[in-house]
């Protein structure tokens, strides 16, 4: 039985136009709509396959705003039984805030004999992309961690989690509890079923304050990069553009 | 002191890596000279000694050891934490790859300061001051690093890996240093060969073909494959592809796929929506094939061509041919 919480972070989908928000500390999703970061969707996949094989239980934990329970709910639509909401202003709380905070949760379901074998987060969240919470929490929490998994096993006690390395693919041996961040690659994620849906509504959040004040993301603040302007030259339209595309691939010495 | 963390393969410092000493000879300047130190771990290739000396590192630590062998983000972190101990640099950076990424949080926590990912610029040095890119590069952050040593990675392709005006004579110090049990825990215990399909050729080719939504399925690759071979390239594709299965992740372009800078990039049937942006704005060159000429992909691009991909591209490939006689 392989019990595991998996923590994600609401964020603007990033497949529009990116706005901010009037303050510059934040992107501004509320036109875009809000989502979770793809490499997450693949840590909630990993979570669910993992306690369904063991008959475990993955739980979900986000750190965020009232409507952050929007994805909880998702991430219970697709196998998580399970819902930790820390309530707070996350655009205040900066990386390590968040490591802190998630730190406390796994130590006080850990003291209520509620303990996770295996923490897993997104690889770096699509909006701050700060790429440090969940090896941040595995020091708040000494256990060991992993980065940029692909897909993982358990086994006896031990994870074989899988990594796309700089050289080839590798893998890691860790015994539980340890933390893993998700690459995005290795498992596609489900889509929910009209029975998961209904059954996520009716699971009860567990809903808790933050434990410490947050020291901030010493953020000064956020800004869009000048628009380009437009230099395309159209080398023409459709097929009898060919011999014109030819004449650049020439001009650029690519053949 | 700047202290670096530096990535070799086969052929010496990796190309990313350079970049970073670019960045760190633009921060020493900005100091009045501050010593750029670089650590290596493991083996380091003859190339890499010139090319140290070419692009300006003062001094270089060698790192190696039965600890060393095999990767572990704790272990090489806590290598890393005692050379800048000894050396007092108040500034420790690595290239935004994913390893760099990792050691320098690692180091992030061991230290409890803070750390910016993918800097693109710094504005000042007291406070030190930075720009990043967040949202997958559509928007920019600056941030404070207010504690030392300073951590950071500096963004892929940001800068230019150009040797220094000056070349160095680097002073080597081989050591080993002694790491705790803990941090050895969490190490590759079992690697396999490198695939021949990997991203690894996505991200060294000179050209690269791109296909999205619109290849139209899983069979709609067949005139984008034979076009890339033709121009000794790679294929990439976009988020949507991989996501419907037509081809797999690792030929994925993006914030969640590879970052590339060909010296040309070729999408078809590509939109260009940030999260494509985000992989493929630092190419030289982009053409652009599409059949709407507002795609974004096509107003970003340097040129472009408005028409089906699996009319343009076989058409592209018949041209090629008919001059190749």
């Amino acid at each position: 039985m392989v019990n595991v919480l998996v923590c994600v972070k609401r964020v603007p989908d990033s497949s529009s136009q990116v706005v901010l928000t009037p303050d510059n500390q934040a992107v501004d999703g509320r036109h875009a709509g809000f989502t979770v970061s793809s490499h997450e969707e693949c840590a909630i996949e990993l979570a669910v396959r993992l306690a369904e094989a063991t008959g475990g239980l993955a739980t979900v934990l986000t750190l965020g705003p009232a409507e952050a329970t929007e994805q909880l709910r998702s991430a219970l639509a697709v196998g998580c039984g399970a819902a930790v909401h820390i309530e707070a202003d996350g655009v205040a709380f900066g990386p390590a805030d968040v490591a802190r905070e998630i730190a406390a949760v796994v130590r006080s379901h850990e003291a209520e004999g509620r303990g996770h074998d295996l923490v897993l987060l997104g690889n770096d969240a699509s909006d701050t992309g700060d790429f440090q919470v969940g090896i941040r929490l595995a020091y708040a929490l000494g256990l060991p961690v992993v980065n940029g998994v692909s897909t993982l096993e358990v086994a006896d006690g031990v994870v074989s989690a899988h990594v796309d390395g700089p050289d080839g693919p590798e893998t890691y041996s860790v015994p539980t509890p340890m933390v893993a961040t998700v690459l995005e690659g290795g498992v596609e994620p489900r889509y929910p079923t009209l029975k998961g849906r209904i059954g996520a509504k009716k699971v009860e959040l567990e809903t808790r304050s933050a434990a410490t004040q947050p020291a901030g993301a010493h953020r000064v603040r956020l800004r869009l990069p000048p628009p380009a302007p437009t230099t395309v030259e159209i080398l023409g339209e459709g097929p009898e553009a060919a011999p014109s595309v030819v004449d650049l691939f020439e001009k650029l010495g690519i053949r | 002191m700047i202290l670096l963390w530096l990535e070799c393969d086969a052929n010496g410092v990796t190309e990313i890596s350079l970049e970073t000493v670019a960045f760190a000879r633009s921060l020493s300047a900005a100091g009045g000279g501050i010593v750029i130190r670089a650590a290596l771990f493991g083996d380091v290739p003859e190339a890499a000694r010139d090319q140290l000396a070419a692009h300006g590192v003062d001094e270089v630590h060698h790192v190696t050891g039965s600890a060393y062998d095999a990767y572990s983000g704790a272990a090489w972190a806590s290598a890393l934490q005692d050379i800048r101990e000894r050396t007092t640099c108040v500034v420790v950076a690595a290239a935004g790859s994913p390893r760099g990424n990792e050691v320098i949080a690692h180091l992030a926590a061991r230290l409890d300061v803070p750390m910016a990912a993918n800097v693109l610029s710094f504005s000042g040095l007291a406070p030190f001051e930075v720009t990043r890119q967040v949202a997958g590069g559509s928007a920019l952050e600056d941030m404070r690093l207010p504690r030392r040593p300073a951590l950071f990675t500096v963004a892929g392709h940001s800068w230019t890996a150009t040797p220094a005006d000056q070349r160095t004579t680097p002073v080597w110090h081989e050591e080993s240093p002694a790491v705790a049990e803990a941090d050895l825990i969490a190490r590759v215990s079992a690697r396999g060969e490198a695939k021949e399909d990997s991203s690894g050729a996505l991200t060294s080719s000179r050209v690269v073909v791109g296909a999205g939504r619109g290849a139209g399925g899983p069979n709609g690759f067949g005139g984008v494959m034979e076009l890339a071979e033709m121009l000794d390239g790679a294929l990439g594709v976009s988020r949507v592809v991989t996501s419907l299965g037509w081809r797999p992740h690792h030929e994925q372009i993006g914030q969640t796929g590879s970052r590339i800078s060909p010296e040309l990039y070729i999408p078809c049937g590509i939109s260009g929506a940030i999260q494509h942006w985000a992989g493929c704005s630092s190419s030289k060159t982009i053409l652009a094939i599409n059949t709407d000429a507002e795609a974004p992909m096509v107003t970003k691009a340097h040129y472009a061509v408005i028409g089906d991909m699996h009319e343009v591209v076989p058409a592209i490939v018949a041209e090629l041919k008919r001059r190749a006689v």
